[in-house]
């Protein structure tokens, strides 16, 4: 294989670990300390003495013709090495994750604001700015559709030749037109939310002797972007190898292509190496968005509350190309009506293409939005009945061995019961009245109240999350793990390429190799293309996918270290186990020394491996095991609003989840807590403002995500219920504290406003409006 | 970009005189975010940091005389008895890290509606000193804002001071964001009782092109508050009269609908704030006696 001749400063090193942990331990993570410390080389931080500077020309139409393209200006700027447009593509002007519909440098039309017209590399960054601002295109404004509803109408603009549909996902269960003696409906609107990582899109691009390129950059899967690049660079995969950078955060807006090709193209046009760094405003800009969801749920029940049928009328938005719009189309079908028993199930779920900013993966993948939905709705049930709110979810509550909405018979813990219970159950915060300090109040030190107004609210909600890819995708990952001893001590070495995102995976892999083969020394790969597919770092997938490859890499390793030894000593391998440095037998006895079986060799395995396949469901009934886990949680928010002026102070927001098993405690904490987070600032916050296609907002001033001060401490319990079918039992543990901690702060909001609220974030004019 | 870097206040003011276009830069709270934006670029910058006279306060003839270079932080540890709103409104202000960086000179120069140090200076009536090579000019801080971002500053002068009376009477500052710290103004408001004069002081933030002061709310209270003889006898304000002040206080605004905000909600949240400002304020002003 060639190797890059340079390696950029910035570019990850190995990762050596002597750190004790095995898993259920939480050992320190070997980035904690530099990211405190700020000496963390994240992707912005690469570096080549010799490189030059990429920069972007981005459409300021959501919808516009591309009548010409000049560049002479741009080119002819002191300083300038390349400006480069469509034609220059050598390979497909085409990317994208489900369907090939994006392309690397818009020809002829652009379908949204902020979408790549040309490129520039420039000797320093602010000349391939300025240049950028030289390259002059006109354009023939068209008629943008920026609704999602209105995209599904025949006579409105068509974003793409095919039309505005990019996916209808149908549910058919039960009667067909069932009825109820109780009957609750409500319509639902989620706002854009951004995931807003801190570490905006950036990588290096190296060309290489070969003609090929190497590229440096953060990212959530380097083999789908990988082909992506292949196929606009017409190379094949040999020639395109691509490395991890550090990332600074990621939360599904690293799943689809930024920076990666345009590097690329630039590299190869001019020979140099070219970083490309987007400014926060720009990464607005650069990557896609969580999907602004149009829902009308109806639910009938019994008297009792136990309920009979959900309809459900779903549209997201997906913006002007594809993304992962298809899947997060099916999680919001399939997922969407919560972890409840419901018989009789009508679900139309659209994706659909606007000229709005494209919007893909976002940590939820379409349960986020359906949830707000259907624990708003379970509330209004309870209410209309006079139910207490927790019972009758929990009456309704999903129990191992039940079926869900397509069919699919959950096989092992389903908990929600008990996770209500644990979170009703828990310790109430003080009552505003007890509070003095006024940081402890809505408004905080801007002191807006000293009491006047603030009514407290309570709420729950609880959801399951599918984890892992779905409807049939080999999802697999693959690991190489390498057994050897070097100066006297066993080390062991794991290669894979899944994408340590901040999330911790380095420390898991290290964890499962102490486990499985008894070292202490374990040393972490740099990722990269090097290696199979790790699959991607989203759907919670990763410690339960490459976990299992890591595990199952180990077993083979350690297997063939037993039949060596076996072999040597004269016994069955069975017989034997490996401990550290030592083979020990049946009687306990050490009957080798590992160093003595391996003399200078390494014993080194790679192994493909995959979770049970799932499958693609009926396209007219949406009936199918389309789904491989469940993991489960639930919150209860504790609020404290000013009625008056419409602001909140969250209070408490209390967790209990089932984590299968915890690998690593402190980590899934940290989800937990970063997870509850994210879906707080959703229902409170966080809102990507677009008008007529245009975003009204694109920084941090303005785009806001929560503080310190609007984030209570959590109380958190974990369950343990191991799944059978998963390594060590264990269930992905990102997302679905993101889904159910931001419904349970709306209906804490609306218990203390009396309001409905039926839009997240809620603003404070909502909440005061009469 | 030339970027200046006088050593003193003379320096200071020579440099400004020569590099008319040059913008000042003090903590960079704002000037910085938007070079990082590319929204502006000027031909110079001109660093006021090393002008040490800047960032200093004293006690000048019964007034603080606070250097324009002063930052929040100190603000909130040095200031809070002589310059309570301004300190209520610098804790509002950004995180520590901006708090220890931004100064009110800064603010008064980047002179936005949102500025969360205008209304406490407005409600106090504050002073502002103005210089340049050929002299020293002061004005009331209501008159130093023109317009959205404009401020009364000749192309050769500087920010020296602020000066401020020391309060007689209690001081309250309230600001609305939509988050609970870090959060640029949605409105805010500031109230002073100045009971040596019989007088009130208001300012209102982000509800208008410039801060401005709610002049009629002003005379509505102080003189409901001396025909009931309410600043000799500290008596409870009569039923209504907060509720009416803050009608007056909204009724002097005069908002726009823009990403942060809804001009309703600016108008609404005005009258809550100026009302419960106002009960804080009677509340403490009672306690003092």
């Amino acid at each position: 294989m060639t190797t890059p001749t340079k390696v950029p400063t910035g570019a990850p090193t190995e990762t050596a670990s002597t750190a004790e942990g095995r898993i259920g331990d939480s050992p320190l993570r070997p980035d904690g300390v530099l990211k405190v410390t700020g000496e963390f080389a994240y992707s912005s931080d690469l570096w080549m003495d010799d490189m030059i500077w990429g920069a972007t020309l981005r459409s300021p139409h959501p919808h516009a013709r591309i009548v010409s393209v000049d560049i002479g200006a741009a080119l002819a700027t002191p300083g300038v090495c390349a400006v480069l447009t469509a034609d220059d593509i050598p390979g497909r002007n085409a990317v994208g994750l489900e369907h090939d519909d994006q392309p690397v440098l818009a020809e002829r039309v652009v379908r949204y604001q902020g979408e790549p017209v040309a490129l520039v590399a420039a000797d320093h960054p602010e000349i391939a700015r300025q240049a950028v601002k030289k390259i002059v295109v006109d354009y023939q404004v068209l008629p943008a559709v920026t609704d999602g509803r209105q995209a599904l109408d025949p006579s409105a603009p068509k974003v793409h030749e095919h039309g505005n549909l990019v996916r209808h996902f149908k549910i058919r269960k039960g009667d067909p037109a069932p009825s109820a003696p109780v009957v609750v409906s409500l319509d639902f609107e989620v706002g854009m939310q951004d995931q807003a990582f801190l570490g905006p899109e950036s990588g290096l691009a190296v060309p290489a002797e070969d003609g090929g390129v190497d590229l440096y950059v953060a990212t959530q899967w380097l083999h789908v972007d990988q082909r992506q690049v292949c196929q606009a660079l017409g190379l094949p995969p040999e020639r395109v190898r691509l490395s991890l950078a550090g990332v600074g955060g990621a939360f599904g807006g690293r799943e689809d292509l930024s920076m990666h090709v345009h590097a690329c193209l630039l590299a190869l046009h001019t020979g140099k190496p070219v970083k490309m760094v987007y400014n926060r405003e720009e990464s607005f800009f650069g990557h896609v968005h969580r999907h602004p969801a149009d829902l009308r749920y109806e639910f009938g029940a019994e008297a009792d509350g136990t309920l009979v049928y959900g309809k459900v009328e779903i549209i997201f938005d997906g913006g002007a190309y594809a993304s992962s719009t298809g899947a997060v189309v099916a999680n919001g079908a399939t997922m969407g009506l919560g972890p409840y028993r419901i018989p009789h199930v009508r679900v139309d779920c659209y994706g659909v293409y606007t000229n709005n900013p494209p919007c893909g993966a976002m940590r939820g993948f379409g349960c986020v939005q359906a949830a707000f939905a259907h624990e708003a709705l379970m509330d209004e049930l309870a209410d209309r009945l006079g139910l207490d709110r927790v019972t009758i979810r929990q009456r309704n509550g999903m129990r191992e061995g039940d079926e869900n909405i397509t069919g699919q018979r959950i096989d092992s813990a389903a908990p929600v019961a008990e996770l209500l219970q644990i979170v009703r159950d828990m310790e109430l915060p003080p009552s505003a009245s007890e509070q003095r300090d006024l940081r402890d109040l809505p408004g905080g030190v801007a002191n807006s109240t000293h009491g006047e107004g603030v009514v407290r609210g309570v709420g729950y909600a609880v959801t399951y999350k599918n984890v892992g890819f779905s409807e049939g995708f080999d999802d697999f990952s693959t690991a190489r793990v390498r057994l050897e001893i070097t100066g006297g001590e066993p080390v062991a070495t794991v290669h894979t390429a899944a994408a340590e995102v901040g999330q911790g995976l380095i420390t898991v892999e290290q964890q499962i190799c102490r486990t499985e083969l008894g070292v202490e020394r374990v040393v972490v790969h740099p990722k990269d293309t090097q290696v199979g597919s790790g699959g991607s770092t989203s759907a919670s997938r990763q410690t339960y996918v490459t976990g299992g490859a890591v595990k199952a890499a180990c077993e083979a390793v350690r297997q063939r270290v037993l039949d060596r030894a076996a072999a040597t000593i004269g016994v069955a391998a069975n017989t034997l186990r490996l401990d550290g440095a030592k083979i020990v037998a049946e009687s306990g006895d050490v009957v080798a020394a590992l160093a003595d079986v391996l003399g200078g060799d390494a014993v080194e395995e790679t192994v493909e491996w995959r979770h049970r396949p799932t499958q693609r469901v009926d396209p007219e009934t949406g009936q199918g095991d389309a789904h491989v886990q469940y993991a489960f949680s639930a919150h209860r928010a504790v609020v404290d609003v000013d009625v008056e002026l419409g602001l909140v102070k969250v209070v408490a927001l209390d967790t209990a989840q089932d984590v299968g098993k915890a690998i690593n405690p402190d980590a899934v904490m940290g989800q937990i807590q970063g997870g509850s987070a994210q879906g707080m600032g959703l229902a409170l916050m966080e809102e990507i403002l677009v008008r007529d296609g245009k975003i009204l907002n694109p920084s941090f001033t303005d785009y806001l995500i929560p503080t310190i001060l609007d984030m209570p401490p959590m109380k958190i319990e974990i369950l343990e219920y191991a799944d059978p079918h998963a390594p060590y039992g264990l269930r992905g543990v990102g997302e679905p504290p993101t889904i159910s901690s931001g419904p349970a702060v709306a209906a804490a909001i609306r218990q203390a406003s009396g309001k409905a609220l039926r839009r997240v974030p809620i603003r404070p004019e909502h909440i005061t409006a009469s | 970009m030339d970027f200046l870097q006088p050593r003193s206040w003379a320096e200071a003011l020579e440099a400004k005189a020569a590099h008319p276009d040059a913008v000042p830069i003090a903590g960079g709270t704002d000037v910085m975010v938007e070079l990082n934006f590319d929204v502006r670029r000027p031909p110079a910058l001109l660093d006021l940091t090393r002008v040490e006279e800047l960032t200093e306060w004293s006690m000048d003839e019964g007034q603080v005389r606070l250097g324009a270079g002063v930052t929040y932080a100190r603000v909130i540890t040095e200031l809070g008895r002589e310059l309570p709103g301004l300190a209520m409104a610098s804790r509002t202000v950004g995180s520590p890290q901006i708090r220890n960086r931004g100064t009110v000179g800064g603010n008064l120069g980047a002179a936005s509606p949102a500025g969360d140090s205008h209304p406490a200076l407005l409600a106090a009536e504050a002073q502002v000193e103005l210089a340049s090579l050929s002299g020293t000019r002061t004005m009331p801080v209501s008159d130093f804002y023109t317009g959205v971002k404009r401020n009364a500053l000749e192309p050769d002068e500087l920010i020296a001071a602020i000066l401020i009376t020391p309060p007689s009477g209690p001081q309250q500052f309230c600001k609305i964001g939509t988050r609970n710290a870090m959060v640029i103004a949605v409105s805010a408001f500031g109230l002073a009782l100045h009971p040596d004069r019989r007088a009130v002081g208001t300012g209102i933030g982000s509800a208008a092109p410039t801060p401005r002061r709610a002049r009629e709310a002003e005379q509505f209270l102080a003189q409901a508050l001396d025909e009931d003889g309410l600043w000799d006898s500290r008596r409870d304000l009569p039923a209504g009269l907060a509720h009416d002040f803050g009608a007056r206080v909204r009724a002097a605004a005069a908002p726009i609908d823009d990403v942060r905000g809804t001009a309703a909600y600016r108008l609404h949240s005005l009258a809550v704030m100026a009302r419960r400002a106002l009960t804080w304020a009677w509340d403490d002003y009672q306690k003092a006696a």
